[in-house]
């Protein structure tokens, strides 16, 4: 089958008043249909950036590609017009922060109409002003009801008539993944969704987002800074480290056997029993002055001189990794080998 | 509920802030050294003649007695007499409110009307050459004095070009009293001839106020749609595919007016408490004009009359702001 999300050699970055910052550097990425796949990585490792390229939001006046392409559902999102009848239709979108992604000014009823009137499945592609029949309303609302049912909601007509305020965080986010999944897109790209929430409800909404896209057939583009998260609702992992792709692995090889040293050092620096966190030496490099050849290389224990030359290639088959020097490669088996 | 606390709340305080302002006022009436009796009574008086008026004034009273009569006579309805018309203060102004109030709300409808689309726009196109523009005509229309711009209005187009009446505000019969704003008036009586009139004279005064306004709703709903389109709401709306046109007119344009609102109804209560100037150089049958030529006469209840007036004006439009805020944002709940 082929994939929904083709990202190839992404090469993109943004005019800064101190000059040009190179944020995303030959990203690669596909997600096939029904997939659900996590982009991990730092604060600032650039997936936030590469989330809204793919949908095609990121603000056009500051914004330089430098190659490569990013196809969703058969649409060029770079391209004139990028994305604009694909997004919220074969491509939706969760936010990191359910709090201010509302209009706090409009019910929530009224936002999840406006969505509804524009870019419900029931709609004609065909007609193309906002003429809205009431029966299609009456269907739409009906989808909703039971859409905020499916998401755990009590009271979804109650929900409707409520302003965003008057919702918890989590119960937010829930109307956040209903809306997402309303417009019955193929792919949901889901920016941190988590991330301000409690942690006793992030395992919630976690779970409750992967049951619905495998129930639906959805494929899900999570993007996090928690490994534990990727593990919980992932099949596939995708790490990036200061906006290149370090390595791509489904998800029983990647936490079992990860290659590249950075996620070596990333799975060590998790709290487990028996050992003492490890953290990671240096910090993440600014996009102004990246570091030539591969960008991890100043904190890389394994860098040899071919990595501060030359940006090492995304090779493998199934697992891959952009890396001289792979864990259990030609050094030997374990980082400090 | 959230209204009824808004209302509660500003009545507490309409009192206080009433009495500081009749003090005030008090105060300073009596500081001007200017003689009431002596006006009262007339240039030919004898100063017996002076004397007698003044004891019929109560002026030879204590001041703190003479401060208390007048807050019980306000507190009665009874704002006293002008010195002038002889008539009560409270009929003067009632008289005068229908021509003000039509001129205020002819100017407030243009300046928002006008005023908030091109502020949006302006919010939209950040730094384009239609903002550039606009912001030059905007400091231009808050720093022009008005004076000067109706004259200017008044030499092109009533003088040179002769579209529009010079003053005044209405030519010929006016319609029959119904709510005694004249346009209403003559819409519901369907009397077309002094529709024509009244609509005419109205144009230039309600430009030359609407200026200064539209330029103020410009500035602050442009200022709020900057505030307001970087947002993530805005930011989640265009991701999940809502129509660029609907995010603009419909949701940004709501989070954006709410300082505007604020603005406009600031507007509106200066304006209602008399647009001074253009009512004088438009000959305006207004309580500006009134409040002008009693200031000119040492009309001092008149004055005084005419100040509480506009105290009361700025406490009710503060109220009618605060409840337009509460409709418009419900986190006012708070």
């Amino acid at each position: 089958m082929s994939d929904i999300l083709t990202v190839a050699d992404l090469t993109l970055g943004f005019r800064t008043e101190a000059g040009p910052a190179r944020v995303l550097d030959r990203v690669r990425l596909s997600v096939r249909p029904g997939e659900i796949v996590g982009l991990v990585g730092e604060s600032g490792c650039g997936k936030t950036t590469l989330a809204r390229a793919i949908l095609g939001t990121l603000p056009a006046e500051a914004t330089q590609v430098g190659g490569g392409r990013i196809e969703l559902a058969g649409s060029d999102m770079l391209g004139p017009g990028g994305g604009r009848g694909v997004r919220g239709r074969a491509v939706t979108f969760i936010p990191q922060d359910p709090f201010a992604s509302f209009n706090p000014l409009f019910r929530i009823g009224t936002q999840i109409m406006d969505l509804m009137r524009w870019n419900s499945p029931r709609r004609d592609p065909a007609v193309r002003t906002g003429w809205y029949s009431p029966a299609r309303r009456r269907a739409d609302r009906a989808a909703a009801i039971a859409m905020l049912e499916a998401v755990q909601l009590p009271q979804p007509a109650r929900i409707l008539r409520k302003y965003p305020h008057e919702l918890s965080g989590g119960q937010r986010q829930r109307v956040m993944i209903a809306m997402a999944l309303l417009p019955e897109p193929r792919l949901v790209i889901a920016d941190e969704p988590t991330t301000a929430l409690d942690v006793t409800v992030q395992a919630q909404i976690l779970g409750l987002l992967r049951r619905l896209a495998v129930d639906r057939g959805v494929a899900v583009l999570f993007t996090t800074h928690d490994l534990g998260a990727a593990w919980e609702i992932c099949d596939r992992v995708v790490v990036m480290y200061a906006g290149q792709t370090a390595e791509i692995a489904p998800r029983e090889g990647f936490f079992a056997a990860p290659r590249h040293p950075y996620t070596h050092l990333l799975l060590r620096s998790l709290p487990e029993e028996g050992r003492d966190p490890v953290g990671i030496p240096g910090s993440v490099p600014s996009p102004l002055r990246p570091p030539p050849g591969c960008r991890f290389h100043p904190r890389c224990p394994r860098a040899s001189q071919v990595c501060t030359e030359q940006a090492p290639p995304l090779l493998g088959e199934g697992h891959l990794t952009a890396c001289h020097h792979p864990v259990g490669g030609a050094l030997g088996d374990t980082l400090d080998g | 509920m959230v209204w009824l606390n808004i209302v509660l709340n500003r009545l507490v305080w309409l009192v206080p802030t009433l009495l500081g302002l009749l003090a005030i006022v008090f105060v300073l009436s009596r500081v001007v050294p200017i003689d009431p009796a002596r006006l009262a009574a007339g240039d030919n008086a004898s100063p017996e003649q002076v004397a007698a008026v003044r004891h019929s004034l109560g002026f030879d009273r204590p001041l703190p007695e003479q401060f208390l009569r007048y807050v019980a006579a306000v507190a009665r309805g009874d704002f006293g007499t002008s010195l002038f018309t002889q008539q009560p203060i409270a009929d003067d102004l009632a008289a005068r409110l229908p021509a003000t109030l039509e001129l205020t709300l002819v100017a407030i409808v243009l300046a928002a009307a006008i005023g908030i689309p091109l502020g949006v726009v302006c919010g939209l196109r950040r730094n384009s050459w239609l903002d550039h523009v606009l912001r030059v005509v905007t400091v231009s229309g808050l720093a022009v004095a008005s004076f000067w711009f109706a004259m200017q209005l008044q030499f092109l187009f009533s003088m040179k070009l002769a579209w529009l009446p010079l003053s005044g505000q209405i030519e010929g019969f006016p319609p029959e009293h119904v709510t005694g704003l004249m346009i209403v008036d003559a819409l519901l009586t369907g009397d077309t001839e002094a529709l024509r009139s009244a609509v005419r004279h109205i144009v230039l005064p309600a430009i030359t106020l609407a200026l200064p306004a539209a330029a103020t709703v410009v500035r602050f709903t442009r200022n709020g749609v900057i505030g307001v389109i970087s947002s993530p709401s805005v930011a989640y709306q265009t991701a999940m595919g809502y129509p660029r046109r609907l995010i603009v007119w419909k949701y940004v344009l709501r989070m954006a007016v709410t300082a505007t609102v604020t603005q406009l109804g600031l507007i509106f209560g200066i304006l209602l408490a008399g647009a001074v100037v253009v009512e004088t150089v438009f000959d305006w049958p207004g309580i500006g004009a009134y409040a002008v030529r009693s200031i000119l006469q040492s009309d001092y209840n008149a004055i005084m009359g005419f100040t509480l007036w506009a105290g009361a004006i700025f406490v009710a439009v503060n109220l009618l702001v605060d409840l337009l805020q509460a409709a418009i944002d419900p986190r006012g709940a708070r």
